[in-house]
């Protein structure tokens, strides 16, 4: 799967709504630790199905990023079933990651 | 077992690991965040020869390509243990175990945090360390700056363009900074300084709402902001190694510009020694002095 570009539009749909777990990465183009984590939520889109990554960049959607209590970024949340269950502020090596979307 | 491990791909770690794998030695980089170290989140890095201009992604990025491109190996663990066992080193992380015939620790320094009951778990939910980081999130409200260093007082200059109001909060009467900095502070008008003060509490539901600031004369009172900006400085990370090094009091690891600890076989390179002066260009330095030891101690067996 590809990474779907989170909107305020959409959010509802593809994260709240969705089967599957979501990660949802908040970024922006001028944090250096998002260009660092791109990649692995990239990779993560690819390489499994178990759930399903978003990408918000918080300068398109600073609305999504206040509703989510964003303040810090990159942030990693994960959703399911509608409900975050697990949060993290600052990049993350990939198994930390798979171990965050496990919980 | 490798020749040399790193601890830390901050910009040391990595140029110990070019200079190592240059002399052909086999070279483990362990790194507890992300590559790069404290400048990732640098915009303009204006002081490295060469480079006039340069991000600090951009520079952390190239560094960390050099380095892999020459072999050199990266694994994403922090590292919470060292033992020495003489001719090699054991090496633990909170899952594996590495074996090194040389160590070098490259750990660098970290916020210093104000040590108040929920601050982890606000970080990222109105408590900051990065200004130009997080700056972004708090247009128009209302923030906080604690600490009376040149850090703080650039940061609270940094946030008084973007917030509506900028309370700086410092313990003593008078900044540390630059006076041209403290100038242009008195010449903001939204920024408001607390002198003789400390946030002593950090209220929050969900997020951070507001926080207690106690004055040296025993008043109390409760300022209603959106964001809190640490600035406080940084403390060396060498916490994990402190029975087997020797440190300082301050907790850097004793050693001069040869790079060598007191266990043989063991370096340091870069924000994490005693020194003078702490920017990368020293680093770098001495990420090249503390693997070209750790060759050496290789090569004489
Ligand atoms: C905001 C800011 C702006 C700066 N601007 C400049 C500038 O313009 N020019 C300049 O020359 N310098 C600048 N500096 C200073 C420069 O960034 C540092 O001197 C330099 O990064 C030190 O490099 P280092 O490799 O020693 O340590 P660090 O950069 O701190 O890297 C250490 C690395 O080790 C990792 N680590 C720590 N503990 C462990 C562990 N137990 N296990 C595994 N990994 C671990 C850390 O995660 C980190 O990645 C700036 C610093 C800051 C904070």
């Amino acid at each position: 799967m590809n990474v779907i570009i989170g909107t305020q539009e959409n959010f509802e749909q593809e994260v709240l709504k969705s089967d599957k777990p979501v990660l949802v990465d908040f970024n922006a183009d001028w944090c250096g630790p998002c260009k660092m984590l791109s990649p692995i939520v990239h990779q993560l889109a690819e390489e499994q199905n178990k759930f399903k990554v978003v990408s918000v960049n918080i300068d398109d959607q600073d609305l999504l990023a206040e509703d989510y209590d964003v303040s810090s970024i990159p942030c990693l949340v994960a959703f399911r079933n509608g409900k975050e269950f697990a949060r993290e502020v600052g990049f993350r090596p990939k198994d930390d990651i798979l171990e965050m979307m496990e919980g | 077992m490798y020749d040399i491990l790193i601890v830390g791909a901050g910009p040391a770690g990595m140029t110990a690991a070019i200079y190592a794998r240059r002399a052909s030695k086999s070279v483990l980089v362990l790194e507890a965040k992300t590559y790069g170290g404290q400048i990732v989140n640098t915009p303009d890095i204006e002081n490295y020869p060469v480079a006039a201009h340069i991000s600090g992604f951009d520079f952390a990025t190239k560094v960390y390509e050099q380095a892999a491109a020459l072999g050199a190996e990266f694994k994403f663990e922090k590292v919470t243990d060292i033992a020495d066992n003489g001719d090699y080193k054991t090496v633990t992380t909170p899952k594996h175990t590495y074996e090194a015939k040389t160590v070098i620790l490259a750990t660098g320094s970290e916020n210093r945090k104000l040590g108040l009951p929920d601050e982890d778990k606000l970080t990222g939910r109105g408590v900051s360390y990065c200004a130009t980081c997080d700056g972004a999130f708090y247009r128009k409200k209302v923030v906080a700056v604690v600490g009376g260093g040149n850090t703080a007082l650039e940061d609270a200059l940094y946030l008084a363009d973007l917030a509506e109001k900028v309370y700086i909060i410092h313990r003593r009467d008078a900044f540390r900074g630059e006076e041209a900095n403290a100038a242009r502070i008195a010449a903001k008008e939204n920024i408001e300084v607390l002198w003789n003060s400390q946030v002593t509490k950090l209220i929050a539901e969900k997020k951070l709402s507001a926080i207690e600031v106690t004055n040296k004369d025993g008043s109390v009172q409760t300022l209603e902001i959106n964001g809190l900006f640490v600035a406080v400085g940084r403390i060396p990370e060498n916490q994990n190694f402190a029975k087997l090094i020797e440190l300082d009091d301050a907790g850097y690891v004793k050693a001069g510009e040869n790079c060598l600890t007191n266990v043989p076989g063991i370096f340091v390179a870069g924000d994490n020694r005693v020194k003078e002066v702490r920017q990368l260009v020293t680093a770098t330095g001495d990420g090249a002095v503390a693997a070209t030891a750790a060759i050496r101690y290789l090569n004489e067996g």
